[in-house]
Protein backbone atom coordinates (compact mmCIF):
# COMPACT_ATOMS: atom_id res chain seq x y z
CA UNK A 1 0.00 0.00 0.00
CA UNK A 2 2.79 2.55 0.93
CA UNK A 3 4.33 4.15 -2.12
CA UNK A 4 8.22 4.26 -1.21
CA UNK A 5 9.94 6.53 -3.13
CA UNK A 6 13.05 6.38 -1.08
CA UNK A 7 14.61 6.82 1.87
CA UNK A 8 13.24 7.72 5.23
CA UNK A 9 13.30 11.17 5.94
CA UNK A 10 11.38 11.47 8.58
CA UNK A 11 10.45 9.16 11.06
CA UNK A 12 9.13 9.24 14.66
CA UNK A 13 9.14 6.32 17.03
CA UNK A 14 6.50 6.44 20.03
CA UNK A 15 6.86 9.98 20.21
CA UNK A 16 4.40 11.18 22.99
CA UNK A 17 3.73 14.78 24.15
CA UNK A 18 1.54 15.07 27.46
CA UNK A 19 0.42 18.16 28.76
CA UNK A 20 -0.03 17.38 33.05
CA UNK A 21 -2.50 14.73 32.23
CA UNK A 22 -3.58 15.29 28.59
CA UNK A 23 -2.43 13.16 26.08
CA UNK A 24 -1.91 15.19 23.06
CA UNK A 25 0.25 12.73 20.90
CA UNK A 26 0.51 9.47 22.17
CA UNK A 27 2.75 6.92 21.01
CA UNK A 28 2.74 8.06 17.51
CA UNK A 29 4.81 5.55 15.03
CA UNK A 30 5.44 7.95 11.48
CA UNK A 31 7.40 7.44 8.57
CA UNK A 32 7.78 10.28 5.39
CA UNK A 33 9.28 9.30 2.52
CA UNK A 34 11.82 11.33 0.24
CA UNK A 35 9.42 12.79 -2.06
CA UNK A 36 6.61 11.83 -0.39
CA UNK A 37 3.68 14.73 -0.01
CA UNK A 38 2.02 13.66 3.06
CA UNK A 39 -1.46 15.75 4.48
CA UNK A 40 -2.05 15.38 8.17
CA UNK A 41 -5.67 15.24 8.94
CA UNK A 42 -8.11 15.06 12.02
CA UNK A 43 -10.50 16.61 13.79
CA UNK A 44 -9.76 19.94 16.28
CA UNK A 45 -7.71 18.60 19.23
CA UNK A 46 -6.87 15.29 17.31
CA UNK A 47 -2.81 16.13 18.28
CA UNK A 48 -2.01 17.10 14.65
CA UNK A 49 -0.41 20.43 15.38
CA UNK A 50 1.18 19.45 18.59
CA UNK A 51 3.02 16.79 16.43
CA UNK A 52 3.98 19.36 13.40
CA UNK A 53 5.46 21.17 16.75
CA UNK A 54 7.20 18.12 17.67
CA UNK A 55 8.62 17.55 14.30
CA UNK A 56 9.92 21.31 13.96
CA UNK A 57 11.02 21.98 17.73
CA UNK A 58 8.67 24.37 19.20
CA UNK A 59 7.86 21.55 21.83
CA UNK A 60 10.01 19.03 23.46
CA UNK A 61 8.37 15.14 23.56
CA UNK A 62 8.14 13.84 26.45
CA UNK A 63 9.31 10.96 25.21
CA UNK A 64 10.04 9.35 21.91
CA UNK A 65 12.60 9.87 19.31
CA UNK A 66 11.82 12.30 16.05
CA UNK A 67 14.71 11.08 13.66
CA UNK A 68 15.60 13.72 10.12
CA UNK A 69 16.97 11.49 7.74
CA UNK A 70 18.41 9.78 10.04
CA UNK A 71 19.65 12.63 12.86
CA UNK A 72 18.83 11.74 15.63
CA UNK A 73 16.91 15.41 16.66
CA UNK A 74 14.29 14.73 19.50
CA UNK A 75 14.09 17.92 21.50
CA UNK A 76 16.70 19.62 19.17
CA UNK A 77 16.52 23.65 18.82
CA UNK A 78 13.77 24.97 15.40
CA UNK A 79 17.00 26.66 14.16
CA UNK A 80 18.83 23.47 14.26
CA UNK A 81 16.20 21.41 12.64
CA UNK A 82 16.22 24.19 9.60
CA UNK A 83 19.63 24.05 9.42
CA UNK A 84 19.37 20.70 8.12
CA UNK A 85 17.41 22.11 5.22
CA UNK A 86 14.31 21.53 6.00
CA UNK A 87 11.17 24.65 5.43
CA UNK A 88 8.87 25.67 8.02
CA UNK A 89 5.80 27.45 7.70
CA UNK A 90 3.65 27.97 10.80
CA UNK A 91 0.30 28.12 11.51
CA UNK A 92 -0.33 31.79 12.24
CA UNK A 93 1.64 33.46 10.10
CA UNK A 94 5.22 34.81 11.16
CA UNK A 95 6.63 37.18 9.07
CA UNK A 96 8.85 39.88 10.14
CA UNK A 97 6.40 42.96 9.87
CA UNK A 98 8.65 45.43 9.95
CA UNK A 99 10.67 44.87 6.56
CA UNK A 100 9.26 44.42 3.37
CA UNK A 101 8.26 41.66 1.35
CA UNK A 102 11.55 41.22 -0.80
CA UNK A 103 13.52 41.53 2.38
CA UNK A 104 11.39 39.01 3.96
CA UNK A 105 12.54 36.54 1.22
CA UNK A 106 16.20 37.64 1.43
CA UNK A 107 16.67 37.06 4.74
CA UNK A 108 15.74 33.18 3.80
CA UNK A 109 17.74 32.82 0.73
CA UNK A 110 20.67 34.46 2.62
CA UNK A 111 20.59 31.51 5.38
CA UNK A 112 22.31 29.37 2.62
CA UNK A 113 23.84 31.46 0.18
CA UNK A 114 26.60 34.27 -0.54
CA UNK A 115 25.87 37.74 -1.01
CA UNK A 116 25.12 37.31 -4.86
CA UNK A 117 23.08 34.07 -5.46
CA UNK A 118 20.62 35.42 -2.44
CA UNK A 119 19.84 37.98 -4.42
CA UNK A 120 19.37 35.93 -7.70
CA UNK A 121 17.26 33.51 -5.83
CA UNK A 122 15.26 36.23 -4.06
CA UNK A 123 14.15 37.72 -7.42
CA UNK A 124 13.68 34.42 -8.90
CA UNK A 125 11.22 34.20 -5.93
CA UNK A 126 9.08 36.54 -6.05
CA UNK A 127 8.65 36.37 -10.12
CA UNK A 128 7.79 32.77 -9.34
CA UNK A 129 5.47 33.64 -6.66
CA UNK A 130 4.01 36.85 -8.51
CA UNK A 131 5.17 39.18 -5.64
CA UNK A 132 6.28 41.79 -7.81
CA UNK A 133 3.98 44.18 -6.64
CA UNK A 134 4.14 44.10 -3.22
CA UNK A 135 8.23 43.66 -2.76
CA UNK A 136 9.03 47.01 -1.63
CA UNK A 137 5.64 46.86 1.04
CA UNK A 138 6.34 46.48 4.78
CA UNK A 139 5.04 42.91 5.10
CA UNK A 140 3.13 43.99 8.11
CA UNK A 141 0.49 46.04 5.93
CA UNK A 142 -0.25 43.38 3.44
CA UNK A 143 -3.37 41.36 3.70
CA UNK A 144 -3.36 37.75 5.64
CA UNK A 145 -3.54 35.89 2.17
CA UNK A 146 -0.84 37.82 0.60
CA UNK A 147 1.40 37.67 4.08
CA UNK A 148 0.99 33.64 3.92
CA UNK A 149 1.83 34.34 0.39
CA UNK A 150 5.53 35.97 1.71
CA UNK A 151 6.03 33.06 4.48
CA UNK A 152 5.60 30.31 1.59
CA UNK A 153 8.13 32.61 -0.14
CA UNK A 154 10.55 32.37 2.57
CA UNK A 155 9.97 28.44 2.93
CA UNK A 156 10.73 28.36 -1.24
CA UNK A 157 13.44 30.48 -1.23
CA UNK A 158 15.66 28.15 1.33
CA UNK A 159 15.66 25.38 -1.25
CA UNK A 160 14.60 23.00 1.45
CA UNK A 161 14.33 19.55 0.81
CA UNK A 162 11.83 18.74 3.14
CA UNK A 163 8.83 21.39 3.65
CA UNK A 164 6.77 21.02 6.76
CA UNK A 165 3.46 23.35 6.57
CA UNK A 166 0.80 24.09 8.80
CA UNK A 167 -2.49 25.33 7.39
CA UNK A 168 -1.08 26.71 4.51
CA UNK A 169 -4.62 27.59 2.97
CA UNK A 170 -6.27 28.89 6.38
CA UNK A 171 -7.70 32.17 5.42
CA UNK A 172 -6.96 32.44 2.12
CA UNK A 173 -9.78 33.23 -1.17
CA UNK A 174 -10.71 30.28 -3.03
CA UNK A 175 -8.41 31.46 -5.85
CA UNK A 176 -5.11 31.48 -3.44
CA UNK A 177 -6.22 28.55 -1.56
CA UNK A 178 -6.11 27.06 -6.08
CA UNK A 179 -2.50 28.45 -6.30
CA UNK A 180 -1.36 27.22 -3.50
CA UNK A 181 -1.97 23.68 -4.53
CA UNK A 182 -0.51 24.57 -7.27
CA UNK A 183 2.63 25.64 -5.67
CA UNK A 184 2.92 22.37 -3.31
CA UNK A 185 2.61 20.15 -6.15
CA UNK A 186 5.68 22.10 -7.91
CA UNK A 187 7.32 22.15 -4.35
CA UNK A 188 6.68 18.67 -4.57
CA UNK A 189 8.99 18.05 -7.41
CA UNK A 190 11.97 18.49 -5.16
CA UNK A 191 11.25 18.11 -2.04
CA UNK A 192 9.11 15.90 0.74
CA UNK A 193 6.21 17.60 2.42
CA UNK A 194 4.13 17.58 5.15
CA UNK A 195 1.00 19.49 5.13
CA UNK A 196 -1.53 19.77 8.20
CA UNK A 197 -4.61 20.98 6.67
CA UNK A 198 -8.47 21.22 7.66
CA UNK A 199 -9.35 22.32 4.51
CA UNK A 200 -11.15 19.03 2.60
CA UNK A 201 -11.13 20.58 -0.91
CA UNK A 202 -7.66 21.44 -0.59
CA UNK A 203 -6.49 18.17 0.33
CA UNK A 204 -8.66 16.77 -2.39
CA UNK A 205 -6.31 18.82 -4.77
CA UNK A 206 -2.70 17.83 -3.24
CA UNK A 207 -3.72 14.84 -1.99
CA UNK A 208 -1.80 11.60 -2.16
CA UNK A 209 -1.59 9.67 0.81
CA UNK A 210 -3.56 10.93 4.12
CA UNK A 211 -2.68 10.73 7.43
CA UNK A 212 -5.73 10.83 9.87
CA UNK A 213 -5.45 11.48 13.25
CA UNK A 214 -7.73 11.34 16.24
CA UNK A 215 -7.30 11.82 20.18
CA UNK A 216 -3.21 11.87 19.85
CA UNK A 217 -2.81 8.88 17.75
CA UNK A 218 -2.83 8.04 14.51
CA UNK A 219 -6.10 6.01 13.07
CA UNK A 220 -5.05 5.48 9.73
CA UNK A 221 -2.82 6.13 6.69
CA UNK A 222 -4.56 5.82 3.30
CA UNK A 223 -5.79 7.71 0.09
CA UNK A 224 -8.33 10.55 0.78
CA UNK A 225 -11.07 8.43 -1.27
CA UNK A 226 -9.90 5.17 1.33
CA UNK A 227 -10.54 7.03 4.20
CA UNK A 228 -13.30 9.07 3.08
CA UNK A 229 -15.18 5.60 2.49
CA UNK A 230 -14.25 4.16 5.59
CA UNK A 231 -16.23 4.11 8.49
CA UNK A 232 -14.37 4.63 11.39
CA UNK A 233 -12.59 7.75 9.56
CA UNK A 234 -16.43 9.36 8.56
CA UNK A 235 -17.28 9.04 12.53
CA UNK A 236 -14.24 10.66 14.20
CA UNK A 237 -13.85 13.74 11.18
CA UNK A 238 -15.86 13.52 8.04
CA UNK A 239 -18.97 12.55 10.07
CA UNK A 240 -18.44 16.26 11.92
CA UNK A 241 -17.89 18.16 8.93
CA UNK A 242 -21.30 19.73 8.57
CA UNK B 1 32.01 47.16 0.39
CA UNK B 2 29.51 46.70 -2.35
CA UNK B 3 27.67 49.39 -3.92
CA UNK B 4 24.61 48.26 -2.86
CA UNK B 5 25.92 48.57 0.73
CA UNK B 6 27.47 51.90 -0.14
CA UNK B 7 24.07 53.65 -1.13
CA UNK B 8 22.50 52.41 1.33
CA UNK B 9 25.08 54.02 4.30
CA UNK B 10 24.72 57.23 2.06
CA UNK B 11 23.12 59.31 5.27
CA UNK B 12 25.31 57.43 7.47
CA UNK B 13 28.16 59.47 5.21
CA UNK B 14 26.46 62.96 5.16
CA UNK B 15 25.69 62.95 8.58
CA UNK B 16 29.59 61.41 9.51
CA UNK B 17 30.87 64.66 7.51
CA UNK B 18 28.44 66.90 8.80
CA UNK B 19 30.38 65.69 12.37
CA UNK B 20 33.70 65.88 11.08
CA UNK B 21 32.68 69.34 10.04
CA UNK B 22 31.44 70.51 13.04
CA UNK B 23 34.76 68.49 14.88
CA UNK B 24 37.00 70.80 12.89
CA UNK B 25 35.15 74.26 12.87
CA UNK B 26 33.94 73.94 17.17
CA UNK B 27 37.24 74.98 18.36
CA UNK B 28 37.76 78.09 16.67
CA UNK B 29 33.74 79.23 17.14
CA UNK B 30 33.02 77.68 20.95
CA UNK B 31 34.77 79.13 24.48
CA UNK B 32 36.64 76.36 26.20
CA UNK B 33 34.12 75.28 28.65
CA UNK B 34 31.78 74.96 26.07
CA UNK B 35 34.21 72.38 24.53
CA UNK B 36 34.85 70.95 27.55
CA UNK B 37 30.78 70.43 28.25
CA UNK B 38 30.66 69.10 24.71
CA UNK B 39 32.73 66.40 25.37
CA UNK B 40 31.09 64.72 28.59
CA UNK B 41 27.48 65.41 25.93
CA UNK B 42 29.35 63.69 22.82
CA UNK B 43 30.62 60.45 25.79
CA UNK B 44 26.95 60.52 26.60
CA UNK B 45 26.01 59.90 22.83
CA UNK B 46 28.25 56.92 22.16
CA UNK B 47 26.02 55.53 25.03
CA UNK B 48 22.71 56.04 23.63
CA UNK B 49 24.30 55.00 20.30
CA UNK B 50 25.12 51.71 21.48
CA UNK B 51 21.97 51.31 23.45
CA UNK B 52 20.37 52.53 19.79
CA UNK B 53 22.14 49.57 18.21
CA UNK B 54 20.75 46.86 20.69
CA UNK B 55 17.51 48.43 21.51
CA UNK B 56 16.52 49.87 18.26
CA UNK B 57 17.94 47.70 15.85
CA UNK B 58 18.27 44.50 17.99
CA UNK B 59 15.31 44.54 19.92
CA UNK B 60 16.72 44.09 23.23
CA UNK B 61 15.65 46.56 25.85
CA UNK B 62 18.91 46.58 27.94
CA UNK B 63 17.72 48.76 31.00
CA UNK B 64 21.43 48.86 32.23
CA UNK B 65 23.19 50.21 29.39
CA UNK B 66 24.85 52.54 31.55
CA UNK B 67 26.20 49.30 33.67
CA UNK B 68 28.89 48.82 30.88
CA UNK B 69 29.64 52.75 30.56
CA UNK B 70 30.30 53.32 33.94
CA UNK B 71 32.41 49.91 33.98
CA UNK B 72 34.41 50.75 31.03
CA UNK B 73 35.47 54.29 32.66
CA UNK B 74 36.43 52.32 36.18
CA UNK B 75 38.03 49.71 33.97
CA UNK B 76 40.27 52.58 32.08
CA UNK B 77 40.77 54.49 34.68
CA UNK B 78 42.13 51.96 37.21
CA UNK B 79 44.24 50.25 34.69
CA UNK B 80 45.68 53.94 33.28
CA UNK B 81 46.59 54.36 36.65
CA UNK B 82 48.31 50.51 36.81
CA UNK B 83 49.81 51.26 33.60
CA UNK B 84 50.80 54.54 34.01
CA UNK B 85 49.20 55.71 30.61
CA UNK B 86 46.14 55.69 28.48
CA UNK B 87 47.10 53.64 25.32
CA UNK B 88 46.30 49.92 26.75
CA UNK B 89 43.93 51.07 29.30
CA UNK B 90 41.29 52.11 26.62
CA UNK B 91 42.01 48.61 24.76
CA UNK B 92 41.49 47.06 28.09
CA UNK B 93 38.60 48.76 29.17
CA UNK B 94 36.52 47.99 26.03
CA UNK B 95 38.27 44.34 25.96
CA UNK B 96 37.09 44.00 29.88
CA UNK B 97 33.36 45.23 29.48
CA UNK B 98 32.75 42.90 26.11
CA UNK B 99 33.84 39.79 28.32
CA UNK B 100 31.66 40.61 31.14
CA UNK B 101 28.91 41.44 28.98
CA UNK B 102 29.14 38.42 27.27
CA UNK B 103 29.58 36.58 30.02
CA UNK B 104 26.52 38.21 31.36
CA UNK B 105 24.18 38.24 28.09
CA UNK B 106 25.33 33.94 27.78
CA UNK B 107 23.79 33.20 30.67
CA UNK B 108 20.91 35.59 30.01
CA UNK B 109 20.46 34.56 25.79
CA UNK B 110 21.34 31.08 25.81
CA UNK B 111 19.03 30.39 29.11
CA UNK B 112 16.45 32.29 27.02
CA UNK B 113 15.11 34.59 29.55
CA UNK B 114 12.40 36.78 28.59
CA UNK B 115 12.19 40.63 27.57
CA UNK B 116 11.04 41.70 31.01
CA UNK B 117 13.81 39.81 32.62
CA UNK B 118 16.16 40.92 30.85
CA UNK B 119 15.14 44.38 31.85
CA UNK B 120 15.21 43.50 35.36
CA UNK B 121 18.16 41.53 34.99
CA UNK B 122 20.46 44.24 33.33
CA UNK B 123 18.80 47.24 36.05
CA UNK B 124 19.87 45.14 38.97
CA UNK B 125 23.55 44.48 37.66
CA UNK B 126 23.72 48.45 37.82
CA UNK B 127 22.34 48.68 41.01
CA UNK B 128 24.65 46.19 41.69
CA UNK B 129 27.53 47.89 40.94
CA UNK B 130 26.81 51.35 42.61
CA UNK B 131 26.02 49.65 46.35
CA UNK B 132 29.40 47.52 45.95
CA UNK B 133 31.39 50.70 44.26
CA UNK B 134 30.00 52.71 47.25
CA UNK B 135 31.14 50.75 49.88
CA UNK B 136 34.95 50.75 48.98
CA UNK B 137 36.32 53.50 50.61
CA UNK B 138 38.64 52.44 52.62
CA UNK B 139 42.30 52.10 52.09
CA UNK B 140 42.02 48.58 51.35
CA UNK B 141 39.99 48.31 48.07
CA UNK B 142 42.65 49.01 45.78
CA UNK B 143 43.40 47.60 42.37
CA UNK B 144 47.19 47.48 41.89
CA UNK B 145 48.15 51.13 42.78
CA UNK B 146 44.50 52.19 42.21
CA UNK B 147 42.27 53.55 45.41
CA UNK B 148 38.87 52.78 44.42
CA UNK B 149 37.67 55.89 46.60
CA UNK B 150 33.86 54.57 47.39
CA UNK B 151 31.43 57.28 46.94
CA UNK B 152 34.48 60.29 46.07
CA UNK B 153 35.70 57.86 43.39
CA UNK B 154 38.44 58.07 41.32
CA UNK B 155 40.28 60.87 39.44
CA UNK B 156 40.90 59.59 35.82
CA UNK B 157 44.15 60.16 33.54
CA UNK B 158 43.55 61.88 30.83
CA UNK B 159 44.13 59.85 27.36
CA UNK B 160 48.50 60.76 26.13
CA UNK B 161 49.20 60.01 22.58
CA UNK B 162 49.69 56.48 21.67
CA UNK B 163 52.70 54.99 23.82
CA UNK B 164 54.09 58.07 25.18
CA UNK B 165 52.65 58.78 28.21
CA UNK B 166 54.31 61.91 28.89
CA UNK B 167 52.54 63.84 26.30
CA UNK B 168 48.58 64.17 28.03
CA UNK B 169 46.05 65.75 25.80
CA UNK B 170 44.72 68.87 26.53
CA UNK B 171 40.64 69.61 26.64
CA UNK B 172 40.31 70.40 23.49
CA UNK B 173 42.36 67.72 22.10
CA UNK B 174 39.89 65.42 23.95
CA UNK B 175 37.21 66.94 22.65
CA UNK B 176 38.99 66.19 18.68
CA UNK B 177 39.30 62.43 19.94
CA UNK B 178 35.95 62.41 21.10
CA UNK B 179 34.23 63.67 18.31
CA UNK B 180 36.64 61.43 16.01
CA UNK B 181 35.35 58.25 18.19
CA UNK B 182 31.78 59.00 18.09
CA UNK B 183 32.13 59.30 14.25
CA UNK B 184 33.87 56.38 14.23
CA UNK B 185 31.31 54.09 16.21
CA UNK B 186 28.69 55.97 14.00
CA UNK B 187 29.92 54.85 10.96
CA UNK B 188 30.97 51.34 12.42
CA UNK B 189 27.16 50.73 13.76
CA UNK B 190 25.56 52.35 10.25
CA UNK B 191 27.67 49.72 8.51
CA UNK B 192 27.14 46.53 11.25
CA UNK B 193 23.24 47.46 11.22
CA UNK B 194 23.47 46.87 7.31
CA UNK B 195 25.75 43.70 7.06
CA UNK B 196 24.04 40.44 7.08
CA UNK B 197 24.98 39.91 10.93
CA UNK B 198 22.60 43.62 11.45
CA UNK B 199 19.88 42.27 8.77
CA UNK B 200 19.39 39.13 10.85
CA UNK B 201 19.58 40.90 13.92
CA UNK B 202 16.86 43.28 12.73
CA UNK B 203 14.96 40.44 11.64
CA UNK B 204 15.21 38.78 14.92
CA UNK B 205 13.78 42.08 16.63
CA UNK B 206 10.96 41.55 14.38
CA UNK B 207 10.10 38.13 14.83
CA UNK B 208 12.50 35.36 17.05
CA UNK B 209 10.31 32.33 15.91
CA UNK B 210 10.94 32.96 12.20
CA UNK B 211 14.06 34.04 12.10
CA UNK B 212 14.82 30.55 14.11
CA UNK B 213 12.88 28.64 11.42
CA UNK B 214 14.73 30.14 8.67
CA UNK B 215 17.57 28.49 10.59
CA UNK B 216 19.20 31.44 12.34
CA UNK B 217 20.55 31.09 15.83
CA UNK B 218 19.19 33.67 17.36
CA UNK B 219 20.99 33.44 20.95
CA UNK B 220 24.19 33.50 18.85
CA UNK B 221 22.81 36.65 17.36
CA UNK B 222 21.67 38.69 20.10
CA UNK B 223 24.78 37.69 22.24
CA UNK B 224 26.57 38.97 19.62
CA UNK B 225 24.95 42.29 18.91
CA UNK B 226 24.57 42.15 23.23
CA UNK B 227 28.38 42.17 23.41
CA UNK B 228 29.11 44.85 20.53
CA UNK B 229 26.90 47.28 21.96
CA UNK B 230 28.60 46.68 25.73
CA UNK B 231 32.10 47.61 23.78
CA UNK B 232 30.70 50.91 21.90
CA UNK B 233 29.19 51.75 25.47
CA UNK B 234 32.87 50.89 26.97
CA UNK B 235 34.35 53.88 24.41
CA UNK B 236 31.35 56.16 25.60
CA UNK B 237 32.87 55.43 29.01
CA UNK B 238 36.51 55.92 28.89
CA UNK B 239 35.17 59.61 26.82
CA UNK B 240 32.92 60.66 29.68
CA UNK B 241 35.90 60.01 32.67
CA UNK B 242 37.97 61.94 30.71
CA UNK B 243 35.50 64.59 29.86
CA UNK B 244 34.71 64.84 33.49
CA UNK B 245 37.96 63.74 34.70
CA UNK B 246 36.80 61.64 37.13
CA UNK B 247 34.78 58.53 37.95
CA UNK B 248 32.35 58.01 40.52
CA UNK B 249 29.94 55.20 41.58
CA UNK B 250 27.27 57.50 40.75
CA UNK B 251 27.19 56.83 37.22
CA UNK B 252 25.39 53.77 37.99
CA UNK B 253 22.75 54.75 39.20
CA UNK B 254 19.04 54.66 38.92
CA UNK B 255 18.61 58.43 37.03
CA UNK B 256 21.20 57.63 34.78
CA UNK B 257 19.91 54.19 33.22
CA UNK B 258 16.63 55.91 32.63
CA UNK B 259 17.85 58.48 31.22
CA UNK B 260 19.74 56.22 28.71
CA UNK B 261 16.64 54.64 27.65
CA UNK B 262 14.75 58.21 27.66
CA UNK B 263 17.20 59.19 24.78
CA UNK B 264 16.52 57.03 22.63
CA UNK B 265 12.59 57.06 22.91
CA UNK B 266 12.96 60.77 22.35
CA UNK B 267 15.28 60.14 19.31
CA UNK B 268 13.51 57.43 18.05
CA UNK B 269 14.09 53.72 17.94
CA UNK B 270 15.55 52.07 14.66
CA UNK B 271 17.48 55.06 13.59
CA UNK B 272 21.38 56.25 14.99
CA UNK B 273 21.03 60.00 14.22
CA UNK B 274 18.23 60.46 16.30
CA UNK B 275 19.36 59.06 19.90
CA UNK B 276 22.47 61.20 19.11
CA UNK B 277 21.05 64.36 18.85
CA UNK B 278 18.58 63.65 21.54
CA UNK B 279 21.42 63.14 23.91
CA UNK B 280 22.90 66.80 23.14
CA UNK B 281 19.52 68.25 23.05
CA UNK B 282 18.48 66.85 26.04
CA UNK B 283 22.25 67.33 27.73
CA UNK B 284 21.78 71.20 27.16
CA UNK B 285 18.55 70.85 28.42
CA UNK B 286 19.48 69.62 31.62
CA UNK B 287 22.15 72.20 31.88
CA UNK B 288 20.29 75.01 30.94
CA UNK B 289 17.68 74.13 33.46
CA UNK B 290 20.64 73.43 36.25
CA UNK B 291 21.22 77.23 35.75
CA UNK B 292 17.67 77.86 37.20
CA UNK B 293 15.86 77.06 40.30
CA UNK B 294 12.71 77.59 39.44
CA UNK B 295 11.75 74.35 37.93
CA UNK B 296 12.47 71.07 39.06
CA UNK B 297 15.24 69.98 36.59
CA UNK B 298 13.68 65.86 36.64
CA UNK B 299 10.35 67.49 36.59
CA UNK B 300 10.58 69.05 33.61
CA UNK B 301 12.60 66.07 31.87
CA UNK B 302 9.90 63.63 32.85
CA UNK B 303 7.21 66.16 31.92
CA UNK B 304 9.29 65.85 28.05
CA UNK B 305 9.48 62.07 28.47
CA UNK B 306 5.69 62.34 28.79
CA UNK B 307 4.92 64.34 26.26
CA UNK B 308 7.27 62.45 23.40
CA UNK B 309 5.51 59.17 24.46
CA UNK B 310 2.33 60.68 23.44
CA UNK B 311 2.89 63.04 21.03
CA UNK B 312 5.97 61.30 19.35
CA UNK B 313 6.09 57.98 20.14
CA UNK B 314 8.27 56.82 17.42
CA UNK B 315 10.31 59.43 18.31
CA UNK B 316 11.73 62.74 16.89
CA UNK B 317 14.17 61.46 13.72
CA UNK B 318 11.65 58.07 12.26
CA UNK B 319 8.96 60.83 12.47
CA UNK B 320 10.53 63.38 10.51
CA UNK B 321 12.06 60.85 8.21
CA UNK B 322 8.37 59.19 7.88
CA UNK B 323 6.85 62.83 6.91
CA UNK B 324 9.51 63.05 4.27
CA UNK B 325 9.13 60.19 2.34
CA UNK B 326 5.32 60.82 2.82
CA UNK B 327 5.73 64.21 1.45
CA UNK B 328 8.54 62.61 -1.34
CA UNK B 329 6.02 60.30 -2.49
CA UNK B 330 3.18 63.06 -2.70
CA UNK B 331 5.04 64.69 -5.11
CA UNK B 332 6.28 61.87 -7.13
CA UNK B 333 2.23 61.67 -7.52
CA UNK B 334 1.50 65.06 -8.34
CA UNK B 335 4.11 64.57 -10.93
CA UNK B 336 3.35 61.48 -12.52
CA UNK B 337 -0.84 62.99 -12.58
CA UNK B 338 0.78 66.23 -14.09
CA UNK B 339 2.57 64.19 -16.56
CA UNK B 340 -0.35 62.01 -17.21
CA UNK B 341 -2.43 65.04 -17.93
CA UNK B 342 0.25 66.37 -20.14
CA UNK B 343 0.03 63.61 -22.31
CA UNK B 344 -4.05 63.05 -22.48
CA UNK B 345 -4.37 66.48 -23.67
Amino acid sequence: MKRKRGDVVVETRELCMHFGGVRAVEQVDFTLYDRELRCLIGPNGAGKSTFFKCLTGQLVPTSGEVLIRGHEMTGAEPFEIASLGVGIKTQVPNVFDGLTAEENIWLSARRWHGEARARALTAETIDRLDLGDIRRTLVGRLAHGQRQWVELGMVVAAEPWLVLLDEPAAGMTHEETYRTAQLIEEINKTSALIVVEHDMQFIRMISRQVTLFNEGGILMEDTMDAISADERAREVYLGHRS
Amino acid sequence: MTNSMLRKMRPTFIYALLGIIFMLAAPSVLQLFTIINLTTAIALSVLALSLALIWGYGGILCFGQVAFFGLGAYVYTISAINFGGSTWAILVAIIVTSAFASALGYFIFYGRVSDVYLGVITLTVTLIFFSLIRRTSGPEYKIGNALLGGFNGVSSPPINLPWNSASFLFPEQVFYVAMAALIICYVFVGWLVNTKFGRVCVAIRENELRAELLGYDIRAYKLGIFTIGAGIAAVGGVLFCNGVGRITPDIFNLYNAALTIIWVIVGGRGTLIGPIGATFALFYVTSALGGQSVFNNNLVLGIILIIFVLLVPKGVAPTIIGWASARQKKSQRRVRRRRRAEGTR
